[in-house]
């Protein structure tokens, strides 16, 4: 088990990294740039904005620039910079993870831009997710427990349903309900708790849908498995077989799409973050790809797949512990 | 033998059929996709002949340019140049419609060969061939889209594009929506790859191919002619679950301002606008955004109700 850990913990290095190349080339691929949004520049201007951001130096060099400002690199004698994990052996500076400066943000590095949006994302992530695991796995079970009543199927059309309407379409219709008719809750985000239902019922609507979607079919698929029927057998109460047997089993498929899901909610969901204004990372990031502005878009690049490679290897590990019969060699 | 493989396999279909008719659910996503379909198709011309409003016709008269609520001659309103909403939804519901099904279209092709080669090839080959589908899934989707858009839109459109938009008689706005198809059935193909690997693997072993094998069939006829045709219940489920996602997709990336641009309209596009108004013209939400999900809410449907009629391992629940 600790060795599958470790061996899966190594491959997350060159998986991310391979990322980052890919993303780097497809932003190069890109026709346009940082400075050449607006009008023509002269080329006396542009051949100098190249040569202050290092654009005239041959590809490999910015290249491998571009990749030890994300990983590691000798820091430069000039550098003042703080960011990211600093050190010195043996009479030379490293700094690490330090993803440089924004192009379009200008004095503000990456880090700092991810460290300041980032907690809105993952607050309001975090809170739909668990809103999401707590309606979809209770829908779920009672749906599975009654199946083909009329419990199952209003809550599984209200699941369809939940999976159909856009997001950005049932974000303004609730804030057309409850904040422009009744008064009740503020349309956007300007401070305190009540802010912030609106946006984590709409981000968790379509995750509690598919929640409960898995957790019914594992659950059927497990409550017709033998182990069950011992389990029943040897005269275990009801409520025993579904939280000790059934539950754990029936998991399983809701676990390989939770763990992804929590990646994919704290990263920030740009549709909830433009109707709400929240001034979330989801955002930055799309501002980010539309601005040419490089080191951003690849710090948030190296940032969310690393997080969502971690995720992926907890859900696999999580297998284990659900499924005894799971090993890892 | 032959004549005895046929009367099988129609059987199979049939059976099929008759499961997914029994399926109350399945049958109303069936009926309303296929309304839905024959109402954007033919819709247009009729509110242009009954009314003499097309999508883009802009009232002559200065007063009537601005948004009017609900009434019998424009049942869902007009929005802020005072073009009918109707028209525009069911306009635009081609375009969502076309994207869903073409981009469906590329994912089935790439994916289908994709991944029947890596499951076929096995080995290296498929070890090799999915962990590059495992990469790609782990880049930004939108980055892969907005790329493809901006390096090949407008100007830098590939001359086979333009010509089939000059072929339609329309400039470059339409040029832009072929590449969305394309874009978007380019990245949502990897899932596709990964269904119809599973099923191959479970396949290839079996004494069909190996007689296929023996009597000398070519690698790609196997793969083509022998094991894809055997694959095609778990695909047909999944490419029709995959129509709703992309249609998601396009109205996504319409709602960002880089999908379906104006002259032309998508659920996705009409939508966006709405959002601008919501709080004074809730109409010019509310129709295109409820056409939508009612129309993704049927294909769900159908899609589970395929799923149940041709997966028999599912069919007991």
């Amino acid at each position: 088990m600790l060795s599958y850990i470790i061996r899966r913990l190594l491959l997350v290095i060159p998986m991310a990294l391979l990322v980052i190349t890919l993303t780097w080339i497809l932003i190069r691929i890109a026709p346009g740039s940082f400075y050449s949004s607006e009008k023509k520049l002269p080329p006396a201007v542009e051949a100098n904005i190249k040569k202050k951001y290092g654009l005239d130096k041959p590809v490999w060099q910015q290249y491998l620039r571009v990749m030890g400002n994300i990983t590691c690199r000798t820091k430069d004698a000039d550098e003042t910079t703080t960011n990211g994990l600093q050190f010195g052996v043996a009479g030379t500076n490293f700094k690490c993870f330090d993803f440089g400066d924004s192009l379009k943000y200008e004095g503000q590095s990456v880090n700092e831009i991810i460290r300041r949006h980032f907690p809105y994302s993952a607050t309001i992530g975090i809170l739909a997710y668990i809103l999401a695991l707590i309606v979809g796995l209770s829908a779920g079970i009672i749906a599975a427990l009654k199946q083909n009543s009329a419990t199952d199927y209003g809550s599984m059309s209200l699941a369809m349903l939940g999976l159909s309407v856009p997001n950005f379409v049932l974000g303004p219709i609730l804030v057309l309900i409850f904040s422009l008719w009744l008064y009740w809750l503020p349309p956007a985000r300007v401070g305190g708790a009540s802010s912030y239902v609106l946006p984590v019922i709409t981000l968790a609507a379509i995750y509690a849908a598919y929640i409960a979607r898995l957790t019914r079919a594992g659950m059927l698929e497990v409550l017709r498995s033998d182990y069950i029927r011992t389990a029943r057998a040897k005269g275990l109460s009801e409520w025993k077989v579904l939280m000790k047997h059934a539950v754990r089993g029936g998991l399983i498929p809701v676990v390989s799409f939770t763990g992804p899901a929590l990646a994919a909610l704290l990263a920030g969901t740009v549709v909830i973050e433009k109707v709400f204004a929240i001034p979330g990372l989801g955002n930055i990031f799309i501002q980010s790809v539309f601005n040419r502005d490089e080191p951003l878009t690849l710090g948030i690049v190296a940032f969310l797949s690393i997080l969502i490679m971690i995720f992926n290897l907890l859900v696999d590990i999580s297998y284990a512990f659900l499924d005894p019969r799971i090993r890892y060699e | 033998m032959e004549q005895q493989e046929i009367i099988k396999s129609a059987s199979l279909w049939k059976d099929a059929w008759k499961r997914l008719l029994k399926n109350k659910l399945a049958v109303f996503g069936l009926v309303v996709v296929a309304v839905m379909t024959i109402a954007v198709i033919i819709g247009p011309a009729i509110i242009k002949w009954a009314t003499g409003f097309a999508y883009d016709t802009i009232p002559s008269e200065g007063e009537l340019i601005k948004s009017f609520p609900p009434s019998l001659q424009h049942p869902m309103g007009t929005d802020d140049s005072g073009r009918d909403i109707l028209a525009r939804v069911l306009q635009g519901g081609r375009i969502s419609l076309m994207v869903g099904i073409i981009s469906t279209f590329v994912s089935l092709i790439v994916g289908v060969s994709y991944g029947a080669t890596a499951g076929y090839l096995g080995g290296r080959i498929d070890n090799f061939m999915m962990r590059v589908v495992d990469i790609i899934y782990a880049i930004p989707y939108i980055l892969l889209v907005i790329v493809l858009l901006s390096a090949f839109g407008g100007q830098n459109a590939p001359q086979w594009i333009q010509s089939i938009s000059n072929a339609l008689g329309s400039g470059q706005g339409l040029s832009q929506i072929i590449l969305l198809f394309f874009a978007l059935g380019l990245v949502s193909w990897l899932t596709m790859a990964r269904v119809v690997r599973g099923q191959i693997l479970s396949l290839k072993n079996q004494e069909f191919v190996m007689a296929a094998r023996a009597t000398g069939v070519s690698t790609p006829g196997i793969i083509f002619r022998h094991l894809v045709p055997n694959a095609l219940g778990p695909v047909i489920v999944y490419a029709t679950l995959t129509i709703p996602s992309v249609m998601l997709s396009e109205a996504f990336l319409s709602f960002l301002g880089i999908g379906v641009q104006a002259p032309f309209a998508s659920w996705g596009s009409l939508a966006a606008d709405g959002i601008k108004n919501i709080s004074v013209f809730p109409w010019q939400l509310i129709f295109p955004g409820v056409t939508m999900a009612l129309t993704l809410f049927s294909l769900n449907f159908l899609g589970d109700g395929l799923r149940d009629a041709l997966d028999p391992q599912t069919r007991k629940f």
